[in-house]
């Protein structure tokens, strides 16, 4: 038996014996993901210790070294752990913006002590971090951002507004971009900073969605005071650790929903739904855009996996995430019309506990907005056309 | 197994490129077609190719090949996409070595391999009898006698059909279908030559009352339509890994002259509306890239392949190829509507592959029903 066989069975054992039956089904609402935090509220006793269990093992962040709390495991390793994860349905312990985007960022840049400070506590699901970067006048030319920090000796104060803060009321901690140097180009005078949401001069206000849940705020920062030693980088060199997040963020969003373990195939669905005669499905032009959207699916499956093949552990994938972004996010809104087309009008049901408080019209909602966060599609294709094809302009 | 080339392919593959763009680049072909050469392909170039080994790529050691499997061929076949070489590799070195190697007996074996190993001998797959592929469709009829059989019907679209020295057709043998091997000069054989766009060659094939011998069965009787699925699922990853070569070589020549043509002073490839739609078929050549590897390991993985992958790789590549070669005519504006230009080459060689063993419906389809929809 080769080693790696050998952490598979103890993979398989220990999930066996730590994971809760309940965590062993896919998230059924929005309501369903663990986002940890001070002010985290356990929905179950099995969801505080499936978090517990896994935070201990290290396994929430399987690949980070084990003294900031990860498992320390390789590639392979970690690959195997997820296919026992998918193999029993095992829901993820921890959602998170500290994983998925300031962690890696902060093994790559982060001072010793920064992170030592923060990762740990990431790793634990203790604080629940938010991403400051977009603003009013903002968005796509993210560069121009003009929230400021003035120094002032061993600490900055902080002026200026984000928006679009994805859980900017629940987060404890932000990680945000702001301008440092408003003499030089922008992108030299831009500093990536942080600070506890706690701290006095920040304050919220919710934005409501279409999808009907507010999970998203503008953000407010009136002299708010920022140590010196909570900046990720040089001062006014931050827009590569900005850039750096970005490619984690977009290999995340590119994947979510989509490709996750657990997510139950359109066709199955059709099929349960709808029925088929002869095993041909009944509506026979959804069954073409359901085999061809399954087929696209798969390819970008397989090409996911060969990009990680033909990179090494540790090499980001670079301006291939945007062709990720892209092609996940535009196929997860291809998934969620396809779904809603096969419901037909009960796919419309808002509320009530047959329609899972209207889940289905909710994220389908929800995912329109896919194609917009982490920088929108037309964004990838200029990052694709200037980075990877070298076109002009 | 990962989804990389290791070493030896990219030898291989660097090999072939060489060879390939040295002695028959796309002005190769346009010879080819010019000098009213019937074959539609250059013998040379088949005995050289056959000298590099390429005809014995999937051929057992024990009959004299290389035993090198498909994603070797498929690396090869690849690269002749690029340059739009004709020649039978694909129906002889790929789908009639598949179907001996999957079905055939010893002595068949035997005695065909070591032939199409040296490259005199050409066999042609054939299957079709209507101008929408329908394998499992077949009116050619083999009347079963003591020790011998009798074979009439006709076979259409017979890919080197025109050349072949021995065919492998599909006939009803009344409790279902069978294989032979048909020697193209038996008694009963007629060949109507034709030419495929301009730039290939295929042809009918008529069978009328061919008398075949009792050792002229390929496989099992009655039991062809399994294997006739797994040659073809073979034969579509080859016409695939094909069209991979085709689409990222009028992608390759598209991009080089969006920076290179100017208009309104700048070079076209600064427009966005060319940007994004460059964007998009970069990332679409690069999930075929994929797809045609995760195939071709597959076939060597595993015998007889599978056919969900085989349909998706024949269906994503069927799409993708021909929009390259479509976008590729666009972007390159009036010039690329020309003869002299070799881009419409490459549309027409799409367009006869992706017709081939089923279009991207007939694999939408039959993807669809293998996932139980
Ligand atoms: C669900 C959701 C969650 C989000 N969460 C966060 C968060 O947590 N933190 C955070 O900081 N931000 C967050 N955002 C903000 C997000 O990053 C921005 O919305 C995004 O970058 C686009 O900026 P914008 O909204 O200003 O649109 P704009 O930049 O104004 O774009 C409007 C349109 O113009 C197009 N466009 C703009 N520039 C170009 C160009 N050069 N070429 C072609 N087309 C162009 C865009 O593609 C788009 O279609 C979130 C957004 C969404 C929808």
């Amino acid at each position: 038996m080769t080693e790696l066989d050998s952490f598979r069975l103890e993979a398989r054992d220990w999930l066996e014996a730590n994971c809760p039956e309940a965590m062993r089904h896919p998230y059924r609402s929005e309501a369903d993901p663990c986002w940890g935090g001070r002010n985290c509220k356990f929905q179950s006793e099995d969801q505080r210790l499936w978090l517990q269990r896994m935070s201990q093992k290290g396994w929430t962040v399987p690949t980070w070294p084990t003294e900031f709390g990860g498992g320390g495991l390789n590639r392979e390793q970690n690959k195997i752990l997820k296919d026992e994860l998918a193999r029993i349905h095992a829901r993820p312990p921890l959602e998170s913006f500290g994983i998925s985007m300031l962690g890696p960022a902060l093994l790559k840049f982060g001072s010793e002590e920064l992170k030592k400070q923060h990762l740990p506590a990431i790793a634990r699901g203790e604080i629940r971090w938010a991403q400051g970067y977009s603003e009013p006048n903002a968005g796509s030319d993210l560069a121009s951002l003009q929230a400021r920090a003035d120094d002032h000796g061993d600490h900055f104060i902080l002026n200026g507004s984000k928006v679009w803060t994805s859980y900017g009321d629940l987060g404890d901690w932000m990680f945000c971009l702001v301008r440092t140097n408003f003499d030089a180009s922008k992108h030299q005078g831009i500093s990536f900073v942080l600070f506890d949401m706690a701290t006095p001069g920040v304050s919220t206000r919710p934005i409501k969605l279409i999808s009907g849940k507010s999970p998203f705020t503008e953000t407010i920062f009136k002299d708010v005071r920022v140590e010196k030693n909570q900046v990720i980088g040089e001062v006014n060199q931050g827009w590569t650790v900005a850039k750096y997040l970005l490619t984690h963020e977009r290999e995340m969003i590119a994947g979510s929903g989509l490709l996750r373990a657990g997510t139950i195939p359109v066709s199955k669905t059709a099929i349960h739904t709808l029925g088929t005669e002869n095993g041909i499905l009944h509506n026979t032009m959804l069954r073409g855009d359901i085999a061809q959207f399954e087929m696209d699916i798969r390819c970008l499956e397989l090409t996911i996996e060969r990009a990680r093949d033909e990179v090494k552990a540790g090499v980001s994938l670079g301006a291939a995430s945007s062709m990720f972004k892209y092609y996940g996010t535009e196929l997860n809104k291809r998934r969620n019309e396809l779904l809603m087309a096969i419901g037909g009008s009960e796919s419309l049901v808002w509320e009530g506990k047959d329609s899972h408080d209207g889940q289905l019209p909710k994220s389908w909602l929800r995912s329109k907005g896919n194609s917009i966060e982490g920088g929108t599609s037309e964004i990838q294709l200029n990052i694709v056309a200037k980075h990877i094809l070298g076109l002009p302009g | 197994m990962a989804l990389v080339l290791n070493e030896e392919q990219v030898m291989l593959r660097d090999a072939a490129r060489n060879f390939l763009q040295e002695r028959a680049p796309v002005s190769h072909l346009r010879e080819i077609r010019d000098s009213g050469n019937l074959k539609g392909f250059s013998s040379e170039i088949w005995t050289e190719m056959a000298d590099m080994g390429w005809t014995a790529i999937l051929v057992p050691e024990k009959h004299g090949g290389l035993e090198y499997g498909y994603s070797g061929l498929g690396i090869v076949l690849e690269e002749c996409g690029r340059t739009l070489t004709p020649s039978p590799l694909l129906s002889t070195a790929l789908t009639a070595v598949s179907a001996l190697t999957l079905t055939g007996s010893p002595e068949q074996c035997a005695t065909i391999l070591p032939d199409v190993v040296s490259g005199e001998l050409l066999l042609a797959l054939a299957c079709d009898e209507s101008a929408q592929h329908q394998p499992e469709r077949v009116a050619t009829e083999a009347e079963v006698l003591e020790h011998s059989f009798v074979l009439s019907g006709r076979k259409t679209a017979v890919v080197d059909g025109h050349v072949a020295n021995t065919y492998i057709v599909s006939a009803w043998t009344g409790n279902g279908i069978s294989l032979f091997l048909v020697p193209a000069d038996a008694k009963g054989v007629r060949v109507e030559r034709y030419p495929v766009l301009d730039i290939s060659v295929a042809a009918h094939v008529t069978f009328d009352q061919v008398e075949l011998a009792a050792d002229s069965l390929l496989g099992k009787l009655h039991g062809g339509q399994v294997i006739l699925d797994q040659v073809l699922d073979a034969a579509r990853i080859g016409a695939a890994a094909e069209m991979l070569g085709i689409a990222q070589e009028v992608f390759a020549r598209t991009l080089e002259y969006l920076k290179e043509r100017k208009q309104f002073g700048v070079p076209i490839g600064s427009f966005q509306s060319l940007q994004h739609r460059a964007a998009k078929l970069h990332g679409e050549i690069e999930m075929c890239k994929s797809l045609v590897l995760k195939a071709l390991q597959t076939l060597d993985d595993k015998p007889g392949g599978d056919a969900e992958i085989s349909s998706l790789t024949k269906a994503k590549l069927g799409v993708t190829a021909h929009h390259a070669a479509t976008e590729a005519i666009q972007m390159h504006g009036g010039i690329g509507m020309t003869d002299e230009f070799e881009i419409g080459f490459f549309l027409k060689r799409c367009q006869i592959l992706e017709t081939l063993y089923g279009d991207h419906h007939f694999h939408l389809d039959r993807f669809a029903k293998i996932r139980g929809y």
